[in-house]
């Protein structure tokens, strides 16, 4: 009853359906107050969840790939959206972490937030929300372009609606950055264009491949590929990139912070590994060269970014720096390019993505237990007056360390069998791999250390009473994270699926 | 007294002594802030470090930027030539919205056909840069105190050196005349996006320029006694509503394959190409209140 | 395929757009990356994406050919230029007229807080606002 339920041809529809309501819902939220949006936010936020769940049950029934006409032409002539497992897998993920963490940063919204601009928030993350989707489902690199662009201003938005100088600065450096990325994505996809003459990625691949294998376009095919390529990973912040993100991770409001650096990187990222698997081909792709250099980059990001981590003095420069070695594996994943690296790729996206917003999260409400100051020295003993917050974030230094029972752990477990079926560089990443990971160590737990040391008064005590959503929200992330740690098979075979639909 | 590593480390555990902060003898001369008058003797790089890390920044800059270049210049090489009827990107995709598109979609104008029927789902998002545009413009500009650098909160006044041009007759005189033929102009273009060149982006720019040169010589008073936030902010979420369900019921039934109630009309006509004129409208619109808005934005902060 | 040095000539002397875009795009884009002052970087911007819709519409130029609004009933392609290309740059040109818009007045908030244009001197305040 319910497989049959599941199995209808009109759930091919609830991308779409998705998409629209939260852009309706991004309109309307124009004209609501500041609550108001933040219910309409939640409710539809959580709807879209639903037809995202119903697409990924329908798709693992069906267990094929669909392609949905946005409109009344077919492939080449009109846009398209395309669902296989990833990507209904992927928007899912991104709208659980965007609702926990605007769910449990809604005390820091309703104070950071001036009281006329509040809806705006709200306003942003429908938007930043819908690029999500979009990102994850087009099948349209055009339309990839436009909602990179959506993304980008709302995340610039969701950064410097905290008010005070910081986040302007913080704001005003991401821009540049990223408008320096979407500048080299878009002169790529031109010169693609021009040597392909499609926009849609079976035609282009087609096309791309042909003309590849034709010889007369090698140069710029390579060129528009790096270019695309590096514009991408620019605005995910990979290492020479990264220096844009302790500002703008560490000024922002804490559910800011978790949605910037937990899902809108993630859905470059994403859309990188789609526009490698479904526009060049995987094997047009490794005979570039351009994977050894995202791959060296990577692992240089691994090490560099931990290194910086150590070297900050406050938590969140600290949490932010990670996040430039934990895209750093990222990218050395896809640099590795074998069916093993990328599915230890998707792990790592996922463990990321439900990781870092919690530590965003449970480092603010740390640094609200200590007087609103950031360095580590204020923060000491703080996980006995916020009990709560200091556990998660324990739970989630845990996971980035790749402690067991964490998703942190099986991802890097599979980074470290990939490693194994890797020929030539094999030792290379281990190599990473265990520097980095002592790294990580290194800083997560003497923070931990910090945060459970000294003693504190218990007057200064913030229970859960005080902090219900928070807790809620912040415990739903980690739970998922516990889950998926202890049952990684379910997870590693809908990967292996989606990976080989995706593959076509 | 030398402490033993055990002893240095169970004395941080205890928040009496932090190993990472380092002790420095050498102390910056105090700077005094330019605006503020205070002192500040904590500095993150000295002068020396700082003046070699902007050099190191910008060798690296033009390092790369001349790298990038060269590059570009050199896959442009094996370019396809330019102009040329037998490259690449004239295929069949272009032979359909040419040949059929005025068919399809009733547009005679293949480009407006082509981003709002063809590829709406660009066009859409498009829409929504805007709307995204607007928003963080309003979150930044809106309200926002003015403080001179002590603190003290600034008037809102025209600033020296800005012309008023509410003073100026010749300006008010020409004006007099030029708004109405520029908020024709925009109408038609507007009207005619699916006829000839023009549609819903730039006649919603002419419009908004139309607005703007209003503000201007009328003053901002008038004009926001006339277009007050609220109506701004109903036209646009009207505006952008109507597009998204517009555009969502010709995708749905597009991809059910449905038959839509929606017409094509005769091409040629101002009332024909379905969707085409009302979302160009539509857009239109939506682009003149954000043109508008950010003018008045920009100019006073506020709208009302 | 090129095999002469004036074969490239040829080929340059020909190609003379893509080139010219190319370096607007080059020129913007060290403005972007190399200049301190916010203004100059935003001029850039906008610089580098006029490249870059320069090239794209030269993509799809075809020599003698009419702009895609059909004329006189005349439905063949051949008379044509490629209409995918100004689609493409319409899109593009309204987001680089949201994101000026953005950095615009992320400016202005800038120079009314810090007082300066200059991106290292906004920095240098910003630190000290940080340590005092």
């Amino acid at each position: 009853m319910l497989q049959s339920l599941f199995a209808s041809d009109f759930i091919e529809n609830f991308p779409l359906f998705a998409i629209i309501l939260c852009l309706l819902c991004a309109v309307i939220s124009f004209v609501l107050s500041g609550s108001g949006a933040r219910r309409l936010t939640y409710v539809l936020v959580s709807v879209g969840m639903g037809l995202n769940c119903s697409v990924l049950l329908h798709n693992l029934i069906t267990g094929e790939r669909f392609t949905y006409m946005m409109g009344h032409f077919p492939a080449p002539w009109g846009n398209e959206i395309a669902a296989g497992l990833l990507e209904p897998a992927f928007a899912l993920l991104f709208g659980v972490v965007i609702l926990c963490s605007v769910a449990a940063g809604k005390s820091r919204i309703l104070l950071d937030v001036r009281a006329d601009k509040q809806n705006f928030y709200y306003i942003l993350v429908d938007l930043a929300q819908v690029a999500m989707f979009a990102l994850c489902y087009t099948n349209d690199i055009f339309t990839g372009y436009v909602f990179i662009e959506i993304c980008t201003l709302a995340s610039c938005g969701l950064l410097m609606i905290r008010e005070g100088g910081k986040p302007l600065v913080a704001a005003t450096r991401y821009m540049i950055f990223n408008l320096i990325g979407s500048g080299m994505f878009l002169i790529g996809i031109t010169l693609l264009y021009g040597v392909t003459g499609h926009l849609l990625f079976p035609q282009l691949q087609e096309t791309a491949a042909a003309a590849w294998s034709s010889g007369m376009y090698h140069g710029v095919m390579v060129v528009s590929i790096g270019l695309t390529v590096s514009g991408l990973a620019i605005k995910s912040g990979l290492f020479p990139f990264h220096f844009w993100m302790p500002d703008t991770y560490g000024t922002a409001t804490p559910s800011s912070s978790g949605i910037l650096s937990g899902v809108i990187s993630k859905g470059y990222i994403f859309l990188l590994i789609k526009i490698i698997y479904r526009v060049y081909g995987l094997d047009l792709f490794m005979e570039t060269g351009i994977q050894n250099i995202l791959f060296l980059f990577g692992i240089a990001g691994m090490i560099i970014g931990s290194v910086s981590a150590i070297r900050a003095r406050t938590i969140t420069k600290m949490t932010a720096f990670s996040s430039a070695a934990q895209i750093g594996y990222i990218f050395m994943g896809i640099g590795m390019g074998t069916r093993e690296a990328m599915i230890a790729v998707f792990f790592h996206i996922c463990a990321h993505a439900i990781t870092k917003p919690v530590l965003f999260l449970a480092g603010g409400a740390l640094i609200d237990a200590s007087d609103g100051k950031r360095d580590f020295n204020a923060l000491r003993g703080a996980a006995h007056r916020n009990p709560q917050a200091g556990f998660a974030f324990l739970c989630g230094s845990l996971s980035m360390i790749g402690f067991p029972i964490f998703t942190g752990f099986i991802s890097k477990l599979y980074f470290a069998l990939s490693a194994f079926a890797f020929p030539h560089k094999s030792m290379l990443v281990l190599l990473a791999l265990a520097v980095s990971t002592i790294l990580n160590v290194i800083y997560f737990m003497y923070v931990s250390v910090i945060l459970y040391s000294g003693k504190t008064d218990p007057a200064r005590r913030v229970g859960f009473r005080q902090q219900r959503t928070f807790t809620v929200a912040v415990f739903v992330l980690v739970l998922v994270n516990v889950a998926i740690g202890l049952h990684s098979q379910p997870l590693t075979s809908l990967f292996e699926a989606g990976l080989d639909l995706f593959l076509g | 007294m030398k402490k033993t590593f055990w002893q240095k480390l169970s004395a941080w555990h205890k928040g009496e002594f932090d190993f990472t902060l380092k002790t420095t003898d050498h102390v910056d001369p105090p700077i005094i802030h330019e605006y503020t008058g205070k002192e500040h003797t904590i500095q993150a790089l000295s002068r020396k470090e700082r003046a070699f890390s902007g050099a190191l920044y910008n060798v690296l800059c033009v390092l790369f930027c001349l790298i990038l270049i060269g590059v570009l210049l050199g896959a442009v090489v094996s370019l396809p030539p330019h102009g040329n009827a037998e490259n690449p990107a004239v295929n069949e995709v272009m032979d359909r919205y040419v040949e059929e598109g005025m068919q399809e979609t009733g547009a005679v104008n293949t480009v407006a056909g082509m981003i709002l029927d063809y590829r709406a789902f660009d066009t859409l998002g498009e829409s929504f840069v805007l709307f995204t545009a607007v928003c963080a413009v309003t979150i930044l500009m809106k309200n926002t105190k003015r403080t001179a650098p002590d603190g003290t909160p600034l008037p809102m006044v025209v600033a020296p050196g800005i012309v008023d041009y509410s003073k100026d007759n010749i300006v008010k005189t020409v004006s007099r005349f030029l708004i109405p033929f520029i908020f024709v102009f925009g109408v038609y273009v507007l009207l005619n996006g699916h006829l000839s060149p023009g549609g819903g982006f730039s006649g919603g720019a002419i419009l908004g320029s139309a607005l703007i040169l209003f503000s201007m010589v009328y003053g901002e008073d008038r004009a926001a006694a006339i277009f007050s936030e609220r109506l701004i902010k109903t036209v646009v979420l009207v505006s952008l509503s109507f597009y998204a369900i517009a555009k969502s019921y010709s995708f749905f039934t597009g991809a059910n394959h449905l038959h839509s109630i929606i017409s094509q009309g005769i091409p040629g006509r101002i009332l024909s190409a379905g969707l085409i004129l009302p979302l160009n409208v539509a857009v239109g619109f939506v682009v003149c209140c954000t043109m508008y808005s950010f003018y008045m934005y920009f100019r006073r902060g506020r709208i009302q | 395929m090129l095999t002469s040095f004036e074969d490239l000539w040829i080929h340059v002397a020909e190609n003379y757009i893509v080139i010219v875009s190319i370096i607007l795009f080059g020129i913007g884009f060290t403005m972007l990356l190399f200049s301190r002052n916010l203004l100059k970087k935003v001029v850039g911007l906008n610089i580098m994406d006029t490249g870059v819709y320069l090239l794209l519409v030269s993509m799809g130029y075809i020599d003698g050919r009419h702009a895609p609004i059909i004329a006189d009933g005349i439905t063949d392609a051949a008379n044509y230029i490629n209409p995918i290309p100004s689609g493409l740059v319409l899109t593009g040109i309204v987001v680089s007229v949201s994101v000026t818009a953005i950095m615009l007045s992320l400016i202005v908030r800038l120079y009314e807080k810090y007082h300066s244009l200059n991106l290292d001197e906004i920095y240098e305040l910003r630190n000290k606002e940080e340590n005092a």
